[in-house]
């Protein structure tokens, strides 16, 4: 409208003028001209064809302005955004803190701790990087980039193209042909996960400050994908473990190594521990006395000695949060549907070609996890309302815990020997009214097979499962620990093959057995033995007070299209207030990850003294950190954390860590340390 | 029209006008229209009542305008991102090879088509300046820099805070270590030295191109180390030679026994010729490892660019802080280290900073006249550099004939490795005048106490001294060690107790088993090892500093009172810039690059007494003939090399197993023949050797 009025206005100056130099003069002016809104009533005095040629201006004048104010606010946004950035970067670093505690490194160093004995990082699985050294074409230009860890940024670009590189070959665990992915070398590999998520990033920091450095300090990377012994056949993991254990135990004035395995590092280096000894071809041939000669100390922390119920749901149904950590970091996109439409699938295709988690699954069986009727946790109190509370009302709770539980325990709460039941009437009833469940059913349901070619491109071995199978595998039963095993070979014939030559999950009963030679036996601690290292100690560093995923009920699966996983966990199904079961899960005591039982026990009874697992007596000590989250944002994950991965930033657990590498024993740091009842429970343990 | 000519004055006065009164302009523009109406008779309307309606529409100030232009930059910007990133990986590929035709397959690629595969581990010795560096204990004001790069990568802490910067990579000049309180390491792993900055990549190209054929982590190893350290203190801080030995012998037990190759890069090249003796002494000076551990450990020894016999940018390094002996930190950032933004000392700080460390000593010209030449002659006489050469290998010796009748007349006397003056450059020895220094009385510190805070030696020297280095005219290489010794006395004490810069008369001299002979292959014997090959790769027709023309600096008061002429010129006789050039790889000179295993090492000699063989593969530069091919693949400088495909080739052939005459024995461009020839070196063990 303005431009109208004005054009008029101009025309009513010099009318024949006007009408000719209209066309580039209003354009000219438009901004300056449309200030100027007049709102006098005049008469129409410009002919029609110049009204016309006006509106077409107008039109054009328009649009341009509309770009313009996108523009002028993008401009204005990243002004801004500059000018805080800039701000950002000239304030002082110390500003933005808020006055915090000095960091256990700092705190120590003053009270003149000095890096002693040369310390060995072992991580633990998904938290160490993965990058690409030969590659199919669609990888093309990722030569020695990060496939796993980092930004993560090539799965949001090309998923499958990285699904295909990061799975192994089903049938033998190890490279697929025409793909290398290596673990990424160095400090590096794990201490950050992808930026900003902290592994062991905190750790080094303060074992720098105590004088440690590249020279004394050694990241002990391996492909957690692979079994712990094709670790050493591929890429000579073991033997470069041992040379560099040797090596800086040399260079650094004799002074044995002190060694921090985390999560499934600890089985890992159990594995070392007992490769080193053992002659070759086998072993690393470093003799009997190599342990007790280079290792002062093992401090596992969060360890999964006896395996965890996550690994269980992860290869049954994909559906574990074994890998909570990207969960929790990507949550939409493992269950969305960028995949086209088979994200679960496709993750359990990957997954289940990864050896290591079969590494993973619960080992000792009934004897150790209970069975349908009775589990060492038994009468553990969920209260979930409770996690917030302080640490006094939680210590009240432990005192009067006793009567409590006898109370519960007459309900029947939560019978977590049954590690996987179908329905939740299942998962409660008494043992002798569900139907038995036998090896010898088992081998006759797989006998039966029909395979269902026209589910071709996603492979799990669901497919080759009929249906018939699926629902009879699952009808109205439970299954404990040591039928699962044998479920999980009906579902999954092949993977346990292959898994099941590196890796056992029974009870030993006798030791001597020249059986327990075979390396599937050495990442087990209950079929094998410790090292003859009397000197050395072992640690138990883990967080308590984290409802656990302890077992599950699941449910058919309602979508029977073909090429989906048969079963899920029926998240629906949720307790009262005091009972333990949320979506489908039973909780237990633990540190989100790993249940109490599985990081203590070992060090709690199975190695405690002088047994048959420890035949010379090394020391063991508990270390158990209770979890308090972080009181505000600021904390970032909180120096008090007691999660699986947190704990690595908590200052009590890098103290205990930083007092052993300087020097100290377990008993001059405060021998055992423990909150939770794992005491109790490791004395209805009988083994 | 008659309004826009009515309006210009209007806007242009308003124009001219502050800024502050644009606000109130705008409005009285509006009042001259508004008048302008009035003029006509039309209705009366006071500019209060204008104000009074404020217009709706926002003004289009200057502010705007720049945020608009901001918008549409950034938005125009996104796009082409979005686009980039859509494109699919091959384009830029196929857009080169539209343009340039095929592109040869990479060598790594080729290779392994004809059945290579991976077979000898291989450890890359990276050279000075491009490992990196991380911090690992700081002062205060590099808090949040642990385990940062401080070297290498970005560089953005240099810029955000320089003096800190400086102060973290400085070494203790006592000792030649670390700083009380500073602890920076080397970055370890490939990642070390696989590119010096983003996109700047040393051992990158050659790594992808083992990897084609099977290489990986396991069979390959970057032994970094600290480079700023002497090569003794590398090991004694870090313990970093102890750790190449036990992951060689690793990779060695992992691999089958099969014997490693080693690939040296510049002054890496110094650094393993140290290791090789190291390992073999008995401890605790040595590695312990016995008399034949290198035959049993180690296939070939592939040098690319090895300064044996030093480098003449790293004395303009020392004496000037003006060498581009860190080449690839000045072609990255031209203009950074000549600017001002270290308060006007930049170059002093430099200096400071690079005469702490102690390794840039061991590229000192060794072998002293006999090598480097005299004040009237040296090897290279005759070499013209304004000639293109292009020939092939069966013309040299005419050409290099025809030079010397050409040139004799007038040539450079490269051995006058630092002349102050042209013309004292370029005079016959017998008309210099010259007066020692040796013996001159350094005049109490003339430099005022306000220059203090950035330490150089030079303060200590007066004007006396300074006086005296430039009335001694000329020096040539050996008295050049002099020459430094007189100006930095401290930093030579540190560097002799670690480094040598003569010819040994006597090699069973018992005092060569100390290690500051270890990397002076004049000075050592090559291990006995018959069946090790020792080969020497570098790039040849790179215009190379070989001499400079000195003039004192005009102000002396804080600053290095010498600088590089760089007025002098002279065509005929390769002086560019106060710079006399000779054939070489841009930084390492033909001379010292192939001496050794043209002459010093071929056969028998009493510095190789095992006769292990030597071969010479030289590949001629040619610079990349588009932009699209970044750094070229045909490229002979120095540092560039890394990425020429016939390098890349060679080396892959041997790792895979060739021998150096599977390779094509020797692979001549330069007159390296003749050169060494004229050297008169007494390579016999029997006879005496009598200096000059």
């Amino acid at each position: 409208m303005a431009s109208i009025l004005r054009l008029r206005k101009l025309y009513y100056v010099e009318p024949a003028v006007k009408c000719s130099s209209v066309g580039f003069e209003s354009l000219d002016q438009s901004p300056k001209i449309d200030q100027k809104l007049d709102k006098r009533e005049d008469d129409v005095i410009c002919a029609n064809n110049l009204a016309l040629e006006v509106k077409k201006k107008r039109k054009q004048a328009k649009e341009w302005r509309c770009m313009d104010s996108c523009c002028w606010i993008i401009g204005c946004l990243c002004t801004t955004w500059w000018l805080l950035l800039l701000l950002f970067h000239c304030w002082p670093v110390t500003l933005l803190r808020a006055p915090e505690l000095p960091g256990p490194g700092v705190r120590l160093k003053r009270e003149g701790l000095m890096a002693l004995h040369p310390v060995v990082l072992v991580p633990g699985i998904v938290t160490g990087g993965l990058e690409l050294w030969e590659g199919r074409s669609c990888a093309d230009g990722l030569f020695r980039k990060r496939l796993w860890g980092g930004s993560f940024s090539e799965i949001f670009k090309r998923p499958l193209c990285l699904l295909e590189h990061l799975s192994l070959h089903y049938g033998t665990g190890l490279d697929p042909p025409g793909i290398r992915v290596r673990a990424v070398p160095g400090l590096v590999a794990a201490d950050y996960f992808a930026p900003g998520y902290f592994v062991w990033a905190v750790l080094i920091e303060n074992l720098a400050k105590l004088g440690y450095e590249g020279k004394n300090l050694h990241m002990a990377a391996y492909d957690w994908r692979l079994s712990f012994q094709n670790t050493e056949i591929r890429d000579h993991s073991f033997t470069r473990l041992k040379s560099k254990i040797e090596l800086m135990y040399i260079t650094n004035g004799y002074k044995k190594v002190v060694v921090v395995p985390h999560s499934m590092g600890a089985i890992y280096f159990l594995h070392f521990l007992k490769w080193v000894e053992t002659p070759p071809p086998m072993g690393g041939g470093g003799g009997p006395g190599w342990c007790a000669k280079h290792i002062k100390a093992t401090m596992n922390i969060g360890p999964t000695f006896l395996g965890v119920p996550k690994a269980v749901s992860n290869l049954f149904s994909a559906e574990g949060k074994d890998a909570s950590y990207i969960r929790a970091m990507v949550p939409g996109v493992f269950d969305s549907e960028i995949l086209g439409l088979q994200t679960f699938e496709h993750v359990m295709r990957m997954s289940r070609t990864w050896d290591s988690i079969v590494s993973l699954l619960p080992k000792g069986g009934d004897a150790i996890w209970g069975n349908m009727d009775s589990s060492p946790e038994e009468g553990h109190v969920c209260d979930f309302s409770k996690k917030s509370h302080s640490q006094t009302s939680l210590s009240d709770n432990n005192v009067n815990n006793s009567d409590v539980k006898r109370g519960f325990q007459v309900k029947g709460v939560a019978k977590y020997g049954r590690i996987i039941s179908f329905g939740k009437a299942a998962s409660v009833l008494h043992s002798s009214k569900l139907p038995t469940v036998d090896s010898k059913e088992f081998s006759q349901m797989s006998t039966s097979k029909n395979l269902n070619i026209s589910c071709g491109e996603v492979w799990t071995e669901y497919d080759e499962m009929s249906r018939q199978n699926i629902q009879n595998a699952a009808a109205d039963k439970a299954y404990t620990t040591t039928t699962f095993l044998d479920l999980l070979r009906l579902v999954a014939p092949k993977m346990m093959r292959r898994a099941e030559a590196h890796f056992s999950h029974g009870i030993a009963d006798n030791l001597d057995d020249p059986k327990y030679n075979h390396y599937k036996y050495w990442s087990n601690p209950l079929e094998t033995k410790l090292p003859n290292a009397p000197d050395m100690e072992i640690y138990c560093l883990y967080g308590v007070g984290i409802p656990t995923e302890r077992s599950y009920v699941y449910k058919l699966s309602p979508n029977s299209r073909c090429k989906s996983i048969p079963y899920q966990i029926d998240s629906s199904l949720s307790g009262e207030d005091n009972s333990c079961l949320r979506g489908g899960v039973y909780f237990a005591d633990g540190d989100e990850s790993v249940p109490v039982l599985s990081a203590g026990f070992m060090c709690a009874k199975g190695w405690r003294g002088r047994t048959r697992f420890n035949p010379f007596g090394i020391a063991t000590h508990i270390r158990e950190y209770r979890h308090k989250p972080p009181a505000s944002l600021l904390e970032g994950r909180g120096i008090e954390s007691g999660a699986h991965v947190d704990i690595m930033g908590n200052s009590a657990l890098i103290e205990d860590i930083l007092r052993v590498a300087a020097g100290a024993t377990g008993d001059e740091i405060g021998g055992d340390r423990i909150y939770s009842d794992i005491l109790r429970m490791t004395e209805r343990i009988n083994l | 029209m008659s309004l826009l000519r009515r309006r210009k004055p209007i806007n242009e006065s308003s124009d001219s006008k502050p800024l502050l009164e644009k606000e109130g302009e705008e409005h009285h523009e509006e009042d001259h229209d508004e008048d302008e109406d009035d003029g006509n008779g039309k209705n009366k309307k006071t500019p209060s009542k204008i104000k009074k309606k404020p217009p709706p529409q926002s003004k289009w100030s200057c502010l705007d305008t720049c945020c608009w232009f901001i918008g549409c930059i950034c938005i125009t910007w996104w796009l082409l991102l979005f686009l980039y990133n859509a494109m699919p990986a091959s384009f830029p590929q196929y857009v080169t090879e539209a343009i340039t035709g095929p592109l040869p397959d990479p060598p790594g690629v080729k290779l392994k088509k004809e059945g290579l595969e991976a077979k000898h581990p291989v450890v890359f010795v990276p050279g000075i300046v491009t490992g990196g560096l991380e911090l690992w204990e700081g002062r205060e004001c590099a808090e949040g820099l642990f385990r940062k790069r401080l070297w290498g990568g970005t560089f953005g802490e240099v810029y955000k805070r320089p003096l800190c910067w400086v102060e973290h990579m400085s070494l203790d000049n006592e000792t030649g270590l670390d700083p009380c309180g500073i602890r920076v390491r080397p970055v370890s792993g490939l990642v070390a030295a696989d590119y010096f900055a983003p996109g700047y990549f040393v051992w990158a190209v050659l790594i992808a191109n083992l990897a084609r054929i099977g290489y990986e982590e396991k069979t390959m190893y970057m032994a970094a180390y600290d480079w700023r350290l002497s090569f003794q203190n590398t090991e004694v801080r870090d313990q970093t030679l102890s750790r190449i030995k036990s992951n060689i012998e690793l990779m060695v037990a992992t691999n089958g026994g099969r014997k490693v190759v080693v690939i040296p890069h510049s002054m890496g090249v110094l650094y393993f010729l140290h290791f090789m003796k190291w390992v073999e002494a008995p401890a605790p000076m040595g590695g312990g490892g016995g008399p034949d551990w290198c035959s049993k450990h180690i296939k070939a020894v592939v040098n690319i660019g090895g300064p044996f016999l030093g480098v003449p940018k790293a004395i303009a390094g020392l004496f000037s802080a003006e060498a581009k002996d860190i080449a690839v930190a000045r072609a990255l950032a031209p203009g950074f280290l000549d600017n001002d933004i270290f308060q006007l000392q930049t170059l002093q700080h430099v200096m400071r900073m690079s005469r702490t460390w102690d390794s840039t000593m061991s590229m000192i010209p060794r072998g002293g006249d006999t090598i480097w030449g005299g004040l009237d002659w040296s090897p290279e006489e005759g070499y013209s550099c304004s000639k293109k050469r292009e020939e092939d290998d069966t013309q040299i010796t005419d050409q290099a004939g025809a030079e010397n009748a050409v040139c004799k007349a007038r040539s450079a006397n490269y051995g006058r490795i630092i002349s102050f003056g042209k013309d004292v450059a370029e005079a016959p020895s017998s008309d210099i005048e010259r007066i020692d220094f040796r013996g001159a009385i350094k005049g109490l510190s003339a430099a005022n106490t306000t220059c203090r805070d950035v330490w150089t030696e030079y303060h200590d020297m007066g004007f006396a001294g300074i006086k005296a280095v430039a009335e001694y005219k000329t020096y040539t290489a050996e008295s050049i060690v002099d020459l430094l010794h007189f100006v930095a006395p401290k930093m030579m004490a540190r560097g002799t107790a670690h480094f040598s810069y003569g010819i040994a008369d006597n090699l069973d001299d018992p005092k060569y088993k100390h290690y500051k002979y270890w990397s002076n292959p004049l000075e050592t014997t090559l291990p006995n090892a018959p069946d090790m090959e020792i080969f020497s790769l570098y790039g040849v027709g790179l215009p190379t500093e070989r001499a400079y023309v000195y003039k004192l600096s005009p102000h002396a008061e804080c600053s290095i009172p010498f600088k590089i002429d760089t007025s002098a010129d002279d065509e005929d006789t390769c002086l560019r810039d106060g710079v006399y050039s000779v054939d070489g790889d841009e930084t390492v000179p033909v001379l010292s690059a192939g001496f050794m295993c043209a002459k010093g090492w071929r056969g028998k000699t009493r510095f190789n007494p095992s006769g292990i063989r030597t071969y010479i593969r030289e590949y001629n530069h040619s610079p990349p003939a588009n932009l699209l091919e970044g750094r070229g693949t045909l490229s002979g400088a120095h540092v560039d090399i890394m990425g020429n495909f016939a390098l890349i080739e060679d080396v892959i052939r041997i790792v895979a197993g060739a021998s150096g005459e599977e390779l094509g024995g020797d692979q001549i461009h330069s007159n390296i023949r003749n050169w060494s020839e004229k050297i008169n070196l007494q390579l016999e063990e029997t006879q005496v050797y009598s200096s000059r």
